[in-house]
């Protein structure tokens, strides 16, 4: 399974995203932010690569602030 | 003796089960800091806030959870912002029945140049909505109006204070200090731009915790903080971040009252706010009625009750508050609070500075025996 990482700004938008994309029916977890990625906010939100698209777009819908999306 | 607390305009007690539970559960099993730091703990303790601020924005209609921000109390929700927002030469309307935590501020403001108008209500501590429009000049920024009072219950004109803000294209803060919980707010229906609230009243939750509702007409840019430090957010950077809530967040929050909170108003939302208010009136009523038929007592605020929250002030002709209080609790273990409640413009309005009234401030756990025992007490104590 490939996955991916959305980083925030703020763990607070972290758990916001992570609210919607559970209600939104998507398989998505709140880990470390991995070290390589150049993110301050310690939370980011993992979902399957596959999801990519229906993800940001339902993100972007709910008016959810993204700093940046990275394939892990 | 067995102790009756009337008080809870004070600050609620006693608090739900639910929320001791909440709040050891945060400590025992959670403990860490909220948004900081990524681990499993920390995660869980910033989705507790999260949850909190969902609860509230259940609560209080607001679309977007992350509108609201958290503080200590109503009164540093209130600071921020008065001196965050407003700036000399502007001007401010406010009523005569506020709070200190609003003339406080608002005083000290005016000293540095901004313009202060304080409209006067009635001796039952009502506003007339259309003095507040004519009040407003050219360079009117804000109206800032309690709620409700925290001396008589009295209900003040939002909603109107609301339209009028919008139509002038100035911005509405209410102190929700006594409503938040024991009375309907919705922040949209009524054009709320700013809601201060505090979380150790009728929102059930423990003391140290407090929030305020920004909303989107709001422009952040011209809010500035009252504090500045860390948010576990762009740590990259000396400036503070420029977006809800970190702005307004800096420094370790109070997670294990946030928890509390939670489970306050998720106690609120499951009883119905509609039903907690129909029981504090009743208890009212029956505070009203009794203390009106007893000699020598004199009752202050609205006789109509929709106008009213569950807070009722009065007098005993030829005794001092403080006296009436202290025989209430020694002698018959009713306990409530006596004097000017941080709120000497309000006891002028109604006519009773320097002296200060006794006030019974029923909650959602008393009952009717209890305040029956409170009125015949007071009863006793005016017979001699």
């Amino acid at each position: 399974m490939e996955y991916g990482v959305v980083v925030f700004y703020s763990t607070s938008w972290a758990l916001k995203a992570e609210k919607v994309a559970k209600e939104g029916g998507f398989e998505v977890k709140l880990i470390p932010t991995p070290r390589q990625i150049s993110s301050d906010c310690g939370t980011a939100l993992r979902f399957r690569w596959e999801d990519r698209e229906a993800l940001l777009a339902l993100l972007e819908s709910k008016g959810v602030r993204i700093e940046g999306v990275h394939k892990i | 003796m067995s102790f009756v607390y009337l008080d809870n305009a004070a600050t609620s007690f006693p608090k739900p089960p639910q929320v001791v539970e909440a709040i050891a559960h945060f400590l025992t099993h959670i403990g860490a800091n909220a948004g900081r730091s990524g681990h499993r703990l920390s995660i869980e303790a910033g989705r507790i806030v999260y949850q909190t601020r969902e609860a509230l924005a259940e609560l209080f209609h607001i679309s977007d959870p992350l509108r609201i921000v958290f503080g200590h109390n109503v009164t540093e929700m209130l600071n921020l912002v008065l001196t965050g927002f407003l700036r000399p030469g502007d001007h401010v309307i406010t009523s005569s029945m506020e709070h200190n935590s609003v003339m406080r501020p608002l005083r000290a403001l005016e000293r540095e140049g901004v313009e202060v108008s304080v409209i006067p209500c009635s001796p039952e501590g009502l506003l007339e909505p259309a003095e507040i429009e004519k009040a407003i000049r050219p360079n009117t920024r804000l109206i800032v109006l309690n709620h409700a009072s925290n001396v008589t219950g009295t209900i003040l004109p939002v909603k109107e204070a609301g339209e009028i803000a919008h139509r002038h294209g100035i911005f509405l803060l209410v102190d929700a200090a006594q409503t938040a919980g024991v009375y309907p707010i919705d922040v949209e229906a009524d054009k709320i731009d700013f809601l201060a609230f505090t979380g150790h009243k009728g929102l059930l939750g423990p003391t140290g915790t407090g929030g305020l509702y920004i909303g989107p007409r709001v422009p952040l840019e011209e809010l500035r903080p009252l504090k500045r430090g860390g948010t576990g957010s762009r740590s990259e950077l000396e400036e503070q971040p420029d977006f809800l809530p970190d702005k307004y967040e800096s420094g370790t929050q109070n997670a294990a009252g946030l928890a509390g909170l939670e489970a306050g108003v998720r106690f609120v939302l499951e009883r119905g706010v509609e039903e907690i208010r129909s029981h504090e009136l009743e208890l009212t009523a029956r505070i009203l009625e009794g203390l009106s038929s007893i000699k020598g007592v004199k009752v202050y605020g609205p006789s109509d009750l929709s106008l009213r929250v569950g807070i009722v002030s009065f007098n005993v002709e030829g005794m001092e508050p403080s006296e009436v209080a202290l025989r209430l609790d020694e002698e018959f273990g009713i306990m409530c609070r006596p004097g000017l409640h941080c709120a000497p413009s309000a006891h002028r309005t109604i006519g009773t500075f320097p002296k200060g009234t006794v006030r019974f401030a029923p909650g959602i756990f008393n009952t009717a025996e209890e305040v029956e025992k409170a009125v015949e007490a007071v009863r006793k104590i005016a017979r001699r």
